[in-house]
């Protein structure tokens, strides 16, 4: 890792692979959700030609600086979070900057781009744009909160806020992953996942049945594009992280793809069954048993030290 | 009126001539590019039709069908979006009243460019069973430019489909150009929508 260029290579790399890989996966899940509604679906590589639509869009309106700067604090957000994470651990091209970041900046990364894209939102001026920045921020405000907690409990199990030791302590075998070792900060985790997956029942602040589309009601084009490919970025990214802190990571990319995909069907196979929360139940639900868990997942490991 | 009436209307009503509110400026024509990116993109525009989901008359009960397992739209890569500024297709389901003129008018010119018109049902070609109605218009095309007519009262989905791929195959082409005859014939466009429209309250062109 000490050649700067070879590096920025492998991330790019890495960067190409994972975008291409969301972009399918948004393509599968949309034809999954298709399937269980009864209807055939758009074709997997829909997300393609949406994003190839969005960027040949030949106008486009800015609405000022921050309008313009909210999709590309959202876009370095997502990549932010992705390359501050090993991919596959122990590849040399998909270890990405790992070793300079720890899991608390990850977890920055995660609301930074949120909060990049409530600043350009609202200068849009468009009424709905507040309401889905409030509805939005609440909603992932509420969700961090079992995530810190299963955090906090998965730092004190291996004394390390570092993502790549974390990977490395579950590494041989189902027996070592956190899932086992430590299964209620797992349940936190994984409560506090669907929160952050943007499928039902936590999707209010972008449904479409609700206010148009929440935050993004202004942008087009470009802008759109932007936000577009980050959602495959950061989909991605959020499944990686996942997938480090409780399933033991993956050491190539089969293992990477099946345990990423197994993740998100759980979100999806939740979100297709679920009817939607009110933003008022959604936090209700999640200061209650999700939070409950994360406390007493922290509490077994003040009292085992 | 009064003096103090003058007042009010004042207050009520937003400055139009405030830049920060309201667009002042006309639209453009931009030109195709005459290489393959563009049959590229004009692929890409065909493949991805983003509809405006607004029913503008009773037309729009055949489009819900649309969404449905039945007919199922999103096969072909056409999907609802609930804001202009994402949209590019507008279908203007059924009659159109001269309210509801203005509100199509302020959400077409909302929608970037290229953009695409169906008009779905008689309605919009000639009136149809209200061509004698005193606020309804007759002919769409002489406000908005349109690509495509399905004719009928009501038009199945079946025949909504076979307007989009009708739509798909003018695009396809490169004659859904509506967004750059607009601009083109602006002054025409607009004097024959402010013949209609009466009280004329907002902006000459939305952005």
């Amino acid at each position: 890792m000490d050649n700067f260029w070879t590096t920025l290579l492998y991330a790019f790399l890495s960067m190409f692979v994972i975008f291409n890989y969301g972009m399918l996966l948004g393509g599968v899940v949309y034809k999954i959700i298709a399937r269980v509604h009864g209807r055939f679906g758009p074709p997997v590589w829909q997300p393609y030609v949406n994003l190839l639509k969005v960027m040949g869009v030949r106008t486009a309106i800015s609405h000022g600086i921050m309008f313009w700067l909210g999709p590309v604090f959202r876009f370095a957000g997502g990549i932010g979070l992705f390359l501050f994470m090993p991919v596959v651990f122990g590849s040399v091209w998909m270890q990405n900057f790992s070793f300079s970041g720890d899991l608390l900046l990850v977890i920055y990364f995660i609301f930074f781009g949120q909060l990049g894209m409530a600043l350009g939102a609202a200068e849009s001026g468009h009424p709905y744009s507040p309401m889905g920045i409030m509805r939005g921020l609440a909603q992932v405000t509420v969700s961090e909160v079992p995530f810190a907690l299963a955090v906090i409990a998965l730092a004190a199990q291996h004394g390390t806020l570092s993502i790549t030791e974390i990977v490395a302590a579950q590494q041989g075998g189902i027996g070592n992953w956190n899932m086992m070792t430590n299964p209620v900060a797992t349940l936190a985790g994984m409560m506090a996942f669907l929160g952050m997956m943007m499928h039902a029942p936590f999707n209010l602040h972008l449904a479409p049945q609700e206010i148009p589309v929440g935050p993004p009601t202004e942008y087009h084009s470009n802008f759109l594009g932007y936000m577009q490919a980050n959602r495959a970025f950061f989909a991605s990214a959020k499944l990686i992280l996942f997938m480090n802190l409780f399933f033991g990571g993956a050491t190539n990319i089969p293992v990477l793809v099946g345990k990423t995909f197994t993740l998100y069907m759980f979100a999806v196979f939740v979100g297709v069954v679920n009817p939607r929360f009110t933003l008022e139940n959604s936090i209700r639900w999640f200061i209650r048993i999700p939070t409950a868990t994360g406390i007493i997942a922290v509490l077994i490991y003040t009292f085992k030290n | 009126m009064t003096e103090a009436d003058n007042e009010e209307n004042k207050i009520i009503k937003p400055d139009f001539s405030d830049p920060e509110l309201f667009c002042t400026a006309l639209p453009k024509e931009v030109p195709r590019m005459n290489n393959i990116i563009q049959k590229f993109y004009d692929w890409a525009q065909a493949n991805s039709l983003w509809l405006l989901a607004f029913g503008t008359g009773c037309g729009s009960i055949e489009m819900r069908p649309l969404y449905t397992a039945r007919y199922d739209i999103s096969r072909f890569g056409i999907a609802p979006r609930p804001t202009p500024r994402q949209s590019n297709l507008f279908i203007i389901s059924g009659y159109v009243s001269v309210k509801t003129l203005k509100r199509i008018i302020r959400s077409y010119e909302q929608m970037q460019n290229p953009k695409f018109v169906i008009g779905l049902g008689s309605c919009t070609i000639n009136g149809g069973m209200y061509w004698d109605s005193y606020n309804t218009i007759n002919r769409l095309d002489h406000y908005i430019p349109v690509d495509v007519y399905v004719a009928g009262c009501m038009p199945r989905p079946e025949a909504l489909i076979a307007g989009f791929d009708e739509l798909k195959k003018r695009i396809k082409e490169g004659r859904g150009e509506g967004a750059n005859e607009y601009a083109k014939n602006f002054a025409w466009y607009k004097a024959n929508q402010k013949k209609i429209i009466k009280d004329w309250d907002m902006p000459d062109y939305n952005w």
